[in-house]
């Protein structure tokens, strides 16, 4: 089976008038169907640019990049936009939601922008988009608040929200950008238990993190600095989000 | 996207934000109220202008003394008496074309009748003047060729004359006092309503025009002379032929006629000019109103871009094309230019409703002039919404991402 990420010899730079700036040199990295890999850094390491590059949302100044089987760096800007609509699933710092609009049709908003005839539909019939948008809600424990707006949802629920948007176009790949960014600690640790939990049931799941406490919840951990790799190797002291989430909780309560 | 879908968004999104679209549709709604009322109103003054000048009569010539000058300053219309009872006998006699004519010699005196007393106009006219103004009695009849030629003193009386000296009753045989003389009513006229001018028509009482120069004004100068044609295709050639003929009775030479020769379709254009004028103030107003109106949506649109940064970026990271990006912000500004163009539909057709109501014009809306201002509404929204929309479009999705 083809890895989800392949990518030799990325290459990123900005150039600002004379000055140039490099911000990814000489990226190589491969991953795997069903790995859950934590991209650590710190901020000005490159791992943002790396980020949109892997996201499709930026294209590289060099080397190639393999999503899924497909050669994506030198496609056009609609070509991009139709493998983020198909392969990826984005979770975002500050949530995304569109304000002032239901949670289910905000997880109904990827399928709208699907171009594709016959939009993974079998039969030829035509996707029901709402009905998929409540089943990943339900997935994600909120089959209760399909007509809920994100003003109405708490933080955590607001994250889980964008993580069933993220999943209901069934990508390739889940990229988590400071997942739990504005999270608290609490909340933070029940969301990653969500995507421990997604990525046992088979689901490919980049986390771009700066935060070691949450990179331990996933299986390897990838430290950018200077716009190279540093150090690739998996979780040694892995641990289950669910389990401490629990354990949190007796701490509090004792 | 769906076209359903699409215009989905675009209400809902407009639907966040009421009082702004409402103040952006503003001047959309006040633009095409403006169109539907002038049309329907400048229909329905051309409407009523053509009733009224074809109530006048039929091929109908109308020549008034005017345009003299002396010593090469012009006096205006009517300013001397040119025309003479003799010019009145010349056309009879001479002109091929003509069919009919009658002096028209006015004076304004009350009439006292069986139940008091009303000013009015009275008119002393020849026979023919009924011919002309294609006038009939609705009881009792016209004055006769000998009732003119023996100077009797017999009055024909308008509608709105009888109804006031004679409320209720049939006035044919009874006695009318204008000035100082005593005039038996031989006739009433039927209605002939409202002048281009706004005055009664039928406010009026026609006595024979030499009982009128001797009893009442003693003078033989006349302001006005009708004439008619048989058929309407000869009206310019009596035209000309009556110019002539006055020409040579009034010894001018060259281009200084002391008189005016007009046509009815002279006289609708005079009238229709006046309503031409507010027809183009209005279409003035609602150019600039729609202007203003596309403006302000232009302006909108631009604030809701840059506050929607952050929703554009969510939608391009989920697979949003440049192109889809540009036809919810297209579609956003068509839907509000739409609605404010069915908005202001519906106020114009209130407002023309209105103003028929108290001028009686019958004021009509065509389905095809509703159509075409609702698109041209919608066209609007086209052309200032697709700027911004296009502004939109390019945004790149990760700045626009972390877009604060």
């Amino acid at each position: 089976m083809d890895n989800v990420i392949q990518v030799e010899q990325l290459v990123k730079t900005y150039s600002s008038g004379t000055n140039e700036v490099h911000a990814l040199r000489a990226i190589d990295l491969a991953v795997a169907p069903g790995e859950f890999v934590a991209i650590m850094g710190t901020s000005g390491s490159g791992k943002s640019t790396l980020m949109n590059i892997l996201g499709c949302l930026d294209t590289p100044t060099g080397g190639a990049y393999l999503l899924d089987g497909v050669r994506v760096d030198g496609l056009d800007k609609n070509a991009l936009a139709a493998i983020r609509n198909q392969k990826i699933g984005f979770v975002f710092q500050g949530f995304n939601l569109l304000p002032r609009t239901s949670a289910v049709e905000n997880v109904e908003l990827p399928m709208l922008y699907d171009r594709r005839p016959d939009k993974g539909s079998r039969d030829g019939r035509k996707r029901d988009t709402h009905a998929l948008a409540a089943k990943a809600l339900e997935r994600v424990g909120l089959g209760d608040r399909l007509e809920h707006q994100p003003s109405e949802l708490s933080g955590g629920q607001q994250q889980r929200v964008a993580i069933a948007r993220a999943l209901v176009t069934e990508p390739a790949l889940i990229l988590a950008d400071e997942p739990t960014g504005n999270l608290d600690t609490q909340t933070s640790i029940e969301v990653m238990a969500l995507f421990q939990e997604l990525n046992e049931q088979g689901i490919t799941i980049i986390l771009v993190t700066h935060e070691p406490d949450i990179a331990v919840y996933a299986k390897r951990i990838v430290e950018v600095r200077d716009g190279r790799i540093r150090r690739d190797e998996p979780v040694r002291n892995r641990r289950s989000a669910a389990y401490d989430s629990k354990h949190l909780e007796e701490k509090e309560v004792a | 996207m769906k076209t359903k879908t699409l215009i989905r968004l675009a209400t809902q999104s407009i639907r966040k934000n009421k009082m702004r679209a409402t103040l952006t549709m503003l001047g959309i709604i006040i633009g095409v109220a403006a169109v539907i009322v002038m049309v329907a109103v400048g229909y329905g003054a051309r409407t009523r202008i053509d009733e009224q000048i074809n109530n006048l009569g039929t091929n109908m010539i109308v020549i008034t003394p005017g345009a003299a000058q002396q010593a090469g300053v012009s006096q205006g219309a009517q300013a001397f008496p040119n025309l003479s009872l003799k010019d009145v006998d010349k056309i009879r006699g001479e002109s091929q074309y003509i069919s009919a004519v009658s002096p028209v010699i006015v004076s304004r005196t009350p009439v006292i009748g069986a139940a008091g007393n009303w000013r009015t106009t009275i008119n002393g006219v020849d026979t023919d003047y009924a011919t002309i103004r294609d006038w009939q009695t609705t009881s009792g009849d016209f004055f006769g060729a000998d009732d003119v030629q023996s100077n009797r003193k017999v009055a024909v009386l308008g509608n709105t004359v009888a109804q006031n000296l004679f409320p209720g009753q049939d006035p044919i045989g009874t006695d009318v006092q204008i000035r100082n003389a005593i005039f038996k009513v031989v006739g009433v006229l039927s209605v002939k309503g409202q002048t281009a001018s706004g005055s009664d028509s039928d406010d009026v009482v026609l006595i024979p025009y030499t009982t009128a120069t001797q009893t009442l004004s003693g003078r033989t100068f006349i302001p006005q002379i009708l004439a008619s044609t048989a058929n309407g295709q000869d009206i310019p050639a009596a035209q000309d032929e009556i110019r002539t003929l006055l020409r040579e009775s009034h010894k001018i030479q060259g281009n200084n006629d002391d008189f005016t020769v007009r046509n009815q379709a002279d006289l609708a254009a005079a009238a229709e000019s006046s309503t031409k004028v507010m027809t183009l103030l209005l279409a003035a107003i609602a150019s600039i109103s729609l202007l203003v109106g596309g403006i302000g949506i232009m302006n909108i649109m631009l604030v809701s871009v840059t506050e929607r940064t952050r929703e554009i970026g969510i939608r391009m990271a989920i697979g949003a094309r440049g192109s889809d990006v540009l036809t919810q912000f297209l579609v956003e500004s068509i839907v509000m230019g739409v609605a404010g163009g069915i908005v202001g539909l519906v106020l114009g057709y209130a407002g023309a409703e209105i103003v028929g109501h108290f001028t009686g014009w019958a004021t009509v809306i065509s389905p095809i002039i509703m159509l075409i201002s609702v698109i041209f509404s919608g066209a609007v929204g086209v052309f200032f919404g697709y700027y911004p929309a296009r502004k939109a479009a390019a945004l790149n999705p990760i700045q626009a991402l972390r877009y604060e």
